[in-house]
């Protein structure tokens, strides 16, 4: 695939063809120590931007196309992943994958939004953004990891539900609503990483966990940016600055206390090194499976369900 | 998720403001453009009598003729009052749009909740209010309903929520959405208890309202042509690029695609909640 970088990423990047260039030269022994020079140039700007990104540098990175995505992390962790097709009821909807996953040896249910890369891909994954049937497929498979007594793992990364004609005819908003009741009933471990996109409703859908974990550059909103510059700020230009005001990275939502850890992406972001990235994805997971491995089916639940009763801010003066 | 806040030119109730009639003597019907004494319209519960179009109306107007004495006996979390925990500033700061609001209608959230009866049922109840931000749900109108849900279960009393709506309020950001998941879990846990929840849709009831506990309803209660559905028609339309069909995702289309029990006119809602809420025995 080519070199895709973000317009924030230009200096970087001129930088790293220049040390190529260098580098392939004939006589590229002449040229170590200025070699040496630039690269050291290059990490330290590359610290200096991955370490001040804006919230809607963010955005663009948690979106990037060559952000690694559920497939990719089951691949690079060489998972056991027995695909299961279809909500029993209207169709298979590939935007969400889910099946049977082992992770080294911990044995669970793998459901995550699957995004594509080229044109074909991503027509086939309707760009990660489900129908009814792919949240009731999610909730039938959860169901059944209950009846086995396996923890679940979904993987978010989708701009939303889809808003399509067939999606209301179908209940989405029914649909989405259901798995938000029964997920918070579910007696066995539930444990929620947001890799990219956490759209809204569409990422809520199979949201409900016990843990919630979120990859560092990832983002979690109730609404796209794009869309409140257009409805609240009433201009479309003001992505950044509705990226600001609706606190959609994970540092914020740690503060927030909406989500429970930030999972450390390498200097650079996810989309520039999958190994270490799906190396600390897997860590973060399987300790916390770890974590809950021990508690019963209710107490379960019960922690869920007391999770998200706590969530909100108000004040309520006696009067 | 909340699209619908700015619906451009919806129908609703207008008092005229001409110079040769009194003050609030006269209304409009925008919908057919008949115009009828105040009075006859409050007697219609807000309906226009000519075309039956309903008026989006306040929830103290829907309690007024939906419960015993039109109010409750004893209201829950009536202190509540929004915060402001992401700063979010957009045309104007949040707070003030806050403080605005509750010096235009009088209220202070969109949604008011409380214990009452209808024809001596008890029931526990929360309505919403659209002239309230959008209806919009955020940290107050979730921790509301959370509680109207646990005083059911407290009370082994049904709840019935009434819903206006478009959808989850943006500038309370990611805690509106996670209203979804709060509200959702407790009306599971309300479910699991073995108790009667009805929904009743009113027009609009939207997005991260409908997406989460006005879906859940053991039975789902309409007023005709109310808008009802998860994506704002005008983000459906901008994504395919098709005209809608006639009558989407209005409560017709929606009964006829199987999630909705029941279409009522306000003026017959009463005397059905009662006739249903007989089958529904002492919990």
């Amino acid at each position: 695939m080519e070199n895709v970088y973000l317009p924030f990423e230009k200096p970087l990047v001129e930088l790293s063809n220049r040390i190529q260039a260098l580098k392939e030269l004939p006589n590229s022994e002449d040229y170590k120590t200025e070699i040496l020079r630039l690269e050291k140039t290059a990490n330290r700007l590359k610290e200096q931007l991955y370490t001040n990104l804006t919230p809607y540098q963010k955005v663009q990175i948690a979106r990037h196309i060559k952000r690694p995505y559920t497939l990719d992390y089951l691949k690079i962790w060489q998972a056991e992943f027995i695909e299961l097709h279809g909500d029993r009821h209207y169709a298979d909807d590939s935007a969400i994958i889910g099946g049977f996953a082992t992770i080294d040896d911990k044995k669970l249910m793998l459901i995550g939004h699957q995004k594509g890369r080229t044109l074909q891909e991503r027509t086939f994954r309707n760009f990660a953004m489900a129908n009814p049937e792919g949240y009731r497929k999610a909730l039938r498979l959860m169901k059944l990891a209950e009846k086995m007594r396996l923890p679940v793992l979904c993987m978010v990364d989708t701009p939303g539900a889809y808003p399509g004609i067939g999606a209301e005819e179908r209940g989405q908003a029914e649909a989405i609503a259901v798995n938000l009741r029964e997920m918070a009933l579910i007696k066995v471990p539930i444990i929620i990483s947001v890799i990219g996109e956490g759209g809204s409703g569409g990422a809520l859908g199979i949201g409900v966990g016990n843990r919630i974990l979120m990859l560092e550059h990832s983002i979690y909103s109730v609404i796209s940016p794009e869309g409140c510059a257009a409805i609240l700020f009433r201009d479309q230009a003001k992505v950044e600055d509705s990226a600001n005001a609706l606190k959609l990275t994970a540092q914020s939502l740690l503060k927030l206390g909406v989500i429970d850890e930030i999972i450390a992406e390498p200097l650079g972001g996810a989309h520039n090194d999958w190994q270490t990235t799906a190396d600390n994805l897997k860590k973060s997971i399987l300790k916390n499976l770890k974590h809950l491995s021990h508690l019963e089916g209710s107490v379960l639940s019960k922690q869920r369900i007391d999770k998200f009763l706590s969530m909100g801010e108000f004040s309520e003066p006696y009067l | 998720m909340a699209n619908w806040f700015d619906s451009p030119g919806k129908p609703s109730i207008k008092t005229s403001t001409k110079a040769d009639i009194p003050d609030g003597l006269w209304a409009k019907c925008d919908n057919c453009n008949e115009v009828f004494y105040q009075k006859v319209i409050e007697e219609n519960l807000w309906t226009c009598p000519e075309c039956k179009f309903h008026f989006r109306i306040s929830s103290r107007q829907y309690m007024s003729f939906l419960l015993d004495e039109g109010k409750f006996t004893k209201e829950i979390g009536r202190t509540l009052i929004p915060k402001d925990p992401l700063e979010f500033i957009d045309t104007q700061p949040y707070p003030k749009r806050i403080g605005d609001m509750q010096k235009k209608t009088g209220i202070n959230e969109a949604c008011i909740a409380g214990e009452g009866s209808i024809s001596g049922h008890p029931v526990i109840m929360s309505l919403l209010d659209f002239s309230c931000i959008g209806g919009s749900m955020g940290s107050v109108v979730g921790e509301k309903v959370a509680r109207v849900f646990k005083r059911g279960i407290q009370n082994r009393c049904p709840v019935i929520t009434v819903n206006a709506s478009g959808g989850a309020r943006m500038q309370e950001g990611i805690l509106s959405l996670m209203q979804m998941a709060k509200t959702s879990a407790i009306a599971g846990v309300f479910a699991r208890e073995g108790l009667i929840y009805i929904s009743i849709f009113t027009d609009p009831t939207m997005a991260g309202v409908m997406a989460s506990y006005a879906s859940l309803g053991d039975i789902i209660i309409s007023e005709p042509n109310a808008l009802a559905g998860f994506a704002g028609p005008r983000v459906i339309k901008q994504t395919i690029r098709e005209e809608l069909p006639v009558g989407f995702q209005r409560a017709e289309f929606l009964q006829k695609h199987g999630f909705i029990d029941i279409i009522s006119s306000r003026k017959n809602l009463r005397e059905l909640l009662v006739k249903i809420l007989s089958y529904v025995s002492i919990q």
